[in-house]
């Protein structure tokens, strides 16, 4: 038996709905990242996670659960869970992460924090007040949640004075710059990747890695954003080759993650035939969305390095 | 015998937004599925166009298997909102099916 479609949507945008977030984790798993950077809480331009990084490692433990279970009998108990869950928060219970891959995405973090710093940016930062976008909630249809959550979203960021959000995902980018304002009469906060805010800066390397990598471009920075070119500029900035497998740029082949907590089986075949192109075009790849990370890096099984793209970029262009 | 409901189209949602008319039927959204999903969205949306409810109410493993990853967008000669008019077929299940 498949997972539950309705059950398995409502467990989601029940979560949203109660907790703030698909998946909840404690303020200070969230946050964890930050300490020792010294990022002021808030101010006009805030880095703004929207928690993408920090949740891979809890939804990634949650994902294999969901798969010991997707076409067994034991599907059918979604259901019970989903009325459970309404009281005590049993996905937190399901969802165990393991600590090694903690400290590679909050790694990821850090680095995208320390390359704003470099290129002359002092961005605060909202801690715990950093609230999930909703993506995942808006891409399975439930709008009205949806809408609900934007606004709390928005009365949040607007508390804090602020104008300006750096993000640091595609899902994240999306959703503040072009779904938001759609629902938000008013909406006037400005967004902008990480990525673009350093190419636009003209960021400088310190070090030329004479490296090269296969870039593997989300679906959502390069045909629902426009990102394409930032990553390429910034990678050539740093003395990578950039290598560009079958299926790039603005027609790059999904690499699956969107299905996942529907249909976990189906996002491991997809992100195999990606990883097939990827293989083909060289052994080092660079993703710049958490969900491609992990989606791939389940399906390579070691064959190829994959790495987030600011871990390429930090080693170039921040002090050692 | 198929059941037609005239009005399906319209209770999908947003007019507006779910410009599925504009599809002209030439397969190339099916041919660059990542997902290999020969039904959708041409057939799927040509369903809703026609009323047949039924039809896309047993579909929706595939309707929520779609990755929206616009792959089909980009590549179609008419322009259709592929991926917006995904979610709102999503939309009309959670209501209506799924009661969410």
């Amino acid at each position: 038996m498949p997972l539950p479609t309705g059950d398995t949507i409502g467990i989601l945008a029940d979560n949203l709905k109660i907790r703030n977030s698909v998946l909840p984790i404690s303020a200070g798993s969230a946050t964890r990242w930050a300490r020792g950077l010294g990022l002021p809480r808030g101010g006009e331009t805030v880095i703004y996670t929207g928690l993408m990084y920090q949740l891979i490692p809890y939804i990634t433990s949650m994902n294999k659960a969901q798969g010991m279970i997707e076409d067994t009998p034991l599907a059918d108990f979604a259901r019970v869970g989903r009325f459970v869950n309404r009281f005590v928060n049993i996905s937190s219970l399901m969802a165990i992460p393991q600590s090694a891959m903690q400290e590679r995405f909050d790694g990821i973090l850090v680095n995208i924090a320390r390359l704003l710093r470099q290129a002359g940016v002092e961005p605060g930062y909202m801690y715990e007040d950093d609230l999930y976008s909703g993506a995942l909630v808006y891409d399975l249809g439930m709008d009205d949640v949806l809408e609900e959550h934007a606004r709390k979203v928005y009365r949040n960021l607007k508390n804090y004075g602020v104008k300006n959000l750096i993000t640091v995902d595609p899902h994240t980018t999306n959703m503040l710059r072009s779904v938001y304002p759609a629902l938000i009469k008013g909406y006037d906060l400005n967004v902008k990747s990480y990525m673009e805010v350093l190419a636009e800066r003209h960021a400088w390397a310190l070090r030329s890695l004479e490296d090269e990598v296969v870039i593997h471009d989300s679906c959502v920075y390069a045909r629902y954003e426009n990102v394409v070119n930032e990553q390429r500029t910034l990678l050539t900035g740093a003395g990578v080759t950039v290598r560009e497998p079958a299926d790039a740029g603005r027609f790059t082949l999904c690499c699956g993650g969107p299905a996942e907590s529907l249909y976990p089986k189906k996002a491991v075949a997809a992100a195999e035939r990606r990883v097939e192109q990827l293989k083909a075009a060289g052994s080092k790849v660079v993703t710049m969305c958490p969900i491609c990370l992990v989606n791939l890096q389940k399906a390579a099984h070691n064959q190829i390095n994959i790495e987030d793209i600011s871990v390429y970029l930090a080693r170039a262009y921040c002090p050692e | 015998m198929a059941l037609v409901n005239p009005n399906f189209a319209e209770e999908i949602g947003k007019p507006e937004a779910f410009n599925a008319s504009a599809c002209m039927n030439c397969g190339v959204c099916s041919a660059v599925c990542p997902m290999g999903i020969e039904l959708l969205p041409r057939k799927l949306f040509r369903y809703v166009l026609l009323g047949l409810e039924d039809k896309v109410q047993k579909n929706s493993e595939t309707i929520y298997s779609c990755l929206l990853c616009k792959m089909c967008e980009a590549n179609c000669p008419a322009g259709v909102h592929i991926a917006e008019n995904v979610r709102s077929l999503r939309y009309y299940l959670n209501k209506k099916v799924y009661n969410l």
